[in-house]
């Protein structure tokens, strides 16, 4: 399928990454207009202010009610599933996850996939696993067959191909779907990518699909989408995969009503997307189409470290709309690509420490000014800024503190230095006497002030301590101190 | 499979032994669910004649082409439409009313057939020659013109999904004012059907420089026929 190898990013090489972004203007460009375009689809949706917070409110109570009852929702939602009919497995990591779905293919003899959109899947780079067993994955959501036609990975959660331009489209198009001409024709393109993925609904032998919200109460699988793949993929093959981050479980389908709404109008500014497909289970006697086996693969990969810490649980209250990312004034200017991370942006600095550790994603949450809108937009009042600043702490905690919920990768950007800096610092400012010292020190000996600074003096002036402090001044015209 | 259970068990030990704070009262979201929506419905109630109106406008904004008919006109109409549409294979459920009654108004051109053998045995001529899909939804959903329709033995679910023009005849009987309202009155919560699912518009996707088209890959054209009998209902109230 990938004619070139994916363009794989760590996302410690964040950084160069973000230059690289900034120094490309047809890049910056399509981002800040698909932005701008999905910020006020978004806000048109909500024209009445009291809504929205009342809403907001409901779908956090929603979230963080389900959240406290994780295990038991799990296993209710499990007992549901399998009374209908359905396979519950469950996978502790992207590697067991994988396993499990190569066995299900296995033991159907199946050899062909076909893909809603899945950004679980993404996580664990199921189609990469399952290529290398001589398998095909083909993504059937339009924007990740484009991103799949390329040899690259989403770049945003909603809208995965929302860095290529038509006129990219239109070369992939043309290079690698037979018999297609080169049009940037958007009605015309659609039509090709139709015709080449519709014949591999008919093949496949397996659909393998996300899942949006699960209910436990029902044993229901709730998936939203657009374009009709996602129903294909679950209807028309004989065996139908989904795949989901464990916390998606609420307690009643009722409560993803409001969940949903607040879902489909965050994400795109639709009232309601095209298709509602909630799933109970697989064929029943009689029916001549659907799926005669489901399994649903429920997977932590590192989950579970952000549910062991009260504050850090609320990470996982994300309903994956994509709004902090359409808000972010970084993700905006640098796109997904960037971060490295099958989850970018504002939500995804919170959320792949817990995935990858912070080892490797320590940069992440230092790229935000903390402007906060991230927190604003957020439908399910989900506390980003103060989550990304409790893990810029946890990234410079000493790696050997004992701590009660120690984070994978703990201290992975801690410097003794700066530290010891830190440690003089609020020394020096905890005594006055030692602060008089300091002050004193500090304006007499100015000129030892370094030129270079790090990277304040990138383009700023350096740092120099004024001549004489604010409380010589105000000496000088004899107040008190 | 015992590798399976240790993951399960480890999973759920975790969540266990990070001993979840004391969860809401279930009960005070479901109120604050209930309320919201009842304050809403409240603050711009909307007679059935005025939900038919959202309904149509909604249906029409998602690109769907809307028809209110009578009910003994709607098979005469459809007829024609597929006529000159140029429809000559449609899948209906034969055994169904409707699907009788749009048999007999269609002229010789037309070619019906129902679901009768499973998907497997005709998939490929499903998607390569069957020209439109007929069904009637359970129900419709005035705020977002959505039609709430439940696959069965005689109309499963590729009949809405697979062809490119998808018929849906909804009752304006069976219209609710919105999402909460239909999950309400017919109990979901009580029992789901294998598959139930919401339609509003006609497939499509933005995926291409954000510049929207239809028919990414389920149906292009979404017909819907919105069969007024809320005369026969409201017992020839005026």
């Amino acid at each position: 399928m990938n004619a070139k190898p994916l363009q794989f990013v760590k996302p410690a090489d964040f950084h160069a990454r973000a230059r690289a972004a900034l120094d490309d203007p047809k890049l910056r460009q399509s981002f800040r207009g698909a932005m701008d375009f999905l910020q006020d689809k978004r806000s048109a949706q909500f024209p009445d202010g009291d809504e929205l917070e009342r809403l907001r409110d409901i779908g956090e109570a929603v979230r963080r009610h389900a959240l406290a009852r994780l295990p038991d929702l799990l296993v209710q939602l499990e007992d549901k599933l399998t009374a209908a009919g359905v396979q519950v497995h469950w996978a502790e990591d992207g590697e067991q996850a994988n396993a499990i779905i190569h066995a299900i293919a296995q033991r159907n003899q199946a050899t062909r996939f076909i893909k809603g959109k899945s950004m679980a899947s993404e996580e664990i780079e199921l189609n990469h696993y399952l290529e290398a067993r001589g398998m095909t994955c083909l993504e059937s959501d339009m924007g990740e067959y484009i991103v799949q036609l390329a040899g690259e990975k989403p770049s945003h959660i909603v809208m995965p191909a929302i860095h290529k331009t038509k006129a990219d489209i239109a070369g992939l198009f043309a290079e690698h779907i037979p018999d297609a001409p080169y049009t940037e024709d958007v009605d015309s393109l659609i039509q090709t990518g139709r015709r080449a993925l519709r014949q591999a609904f008919v093949d496949a032998d397996i659909g393998l699909s996300g899942v949006n919200f699960a209910a436990a109460d029902t044993g229901t699988l709730w998936l939203v989408e657009n374009e009709g793949n996602g129903r294909l993929t679950t209807s028309v093959p004989e065996v139908h995969i989904a795949i989901m981050g464990m916390e998606k479980v609420v307690a009643k389908l009722e409560h993803i009503v409001p969940l949903a709404s607040l879902l489909t109008r965050s994400a795109t500014g639709q009232a309601i997307t095209t298709y509602f497909n909630l799933i109970s289970g697989p064929r029943r006697a009689g029916e001549k189409d659907g799926p005669r086996e489901v399994h649903l693969v429920l997977l932590d990969n590192g989950r579970s470290q952000a549910y062991a810490d009260e504050q850090l649980r609320a990470t996982l209250q994300c309903i994956r709309c994509g709004a902090c990312m359409n808000h972010c004034p970084v993700y905006t200017r640098i796109g997904g690509h960037a971060y490295g991370t099958t989850y970018p942006g504002p939500i995804g600095k919170i959320i792949s420490p817990h995935l990858l550790g912070l080892d490797a994603t320590a940069d992440l949450a230092t790229a935000s000014s903390l402007c906060g809108a991230c927190g604003e937009v957020c439908p399910v009042r989900i506390p980003i800024p103060q989550l990304l600043v409790r893990l810029r702490t946890e990234a410079n905690r000493n790696p050997h503190e004992e701590v009660t919920h120690p984070l994978r990768g703990q201290g992975a950007r801690f410097s003794r230095g700066e530290s010891l800096i830190w440690r003089f610092w609020s020394g020096a400012f905890a005594r006055p006497a030692s602060y008089r010292l300091f002050r004193w020190a500090a304006t007499r000996l100015r000129l030892l002030t370094p030129r270079a600074q790090l990277g304040w003096t990138q383009h700023r002036k350096p740092l120099k301590p004024a001549p004489r402090s604010l409380a010589d001044l105000l000496n000088a015209r004899g107040q008190e101190e | 499979m015992s590798a399976a259970l240790t993951a399960r068990e480890r999973m759920l030990g975790r969540l266990r032994a990070a001993a979840p704070s004391a969860p809401e009262a279930v009960e005070a979201i479901d109120t604050a669910i209930d309320s919201h929506y009842q304050a809403r419905r409240a603050a711009a109630p909307q007679s059935p004649r005025q939900q038919l109106d959202a309904m149509q406008v909604a249906l029409r904004a998602s690109h769907a082409q809307v028809d209110c008919v009578g009910v003994d006109a709607w098979p005469a109409l459809l007829a024609q439409r597929l006529g000159e549409h140029g429809v000559r294979r449609l899948l209906l459920d034969a055994g169904s009313a409707e699907g009788q009654a749009l048999r007999a108004a269609l002229p010789a051109g037309v070619e019906t057939l129902s679901f009768e053998r499973p998907l497997a045995q005709w998939k490929g001529e499903l998607f390569d020659t069957v020209d439109a899909g007929f069904t009637v939804a359970r129900s419709g959903i005035a705020a977002t013109g959505t039609l709430v329709i439940a696959p069965d033995a005689a109309t499963p679910r590729t009949v809405s999904l697979a062809p490119p023009l998808h018929i849906c005849l909804v009752y304006t009987s069976t219209l609710h004012a919105d999402l909460h309202a239909a999950a309400r009155a017919e109990r979901w919560m009580d029992g789901m059907p294998a598959n139930l699912v919401l339609v509003s518009g006609p497939s499509k996707t933005s995926d291409i420089q954000q510049t929207l088209a239809y028919g990414a890959h389920g149906p292009r054209w979404l017909w819907v026929l919105i069969i007024d009998d809320l005369s026969s209902h409201e017992g020839g109230q005026p």
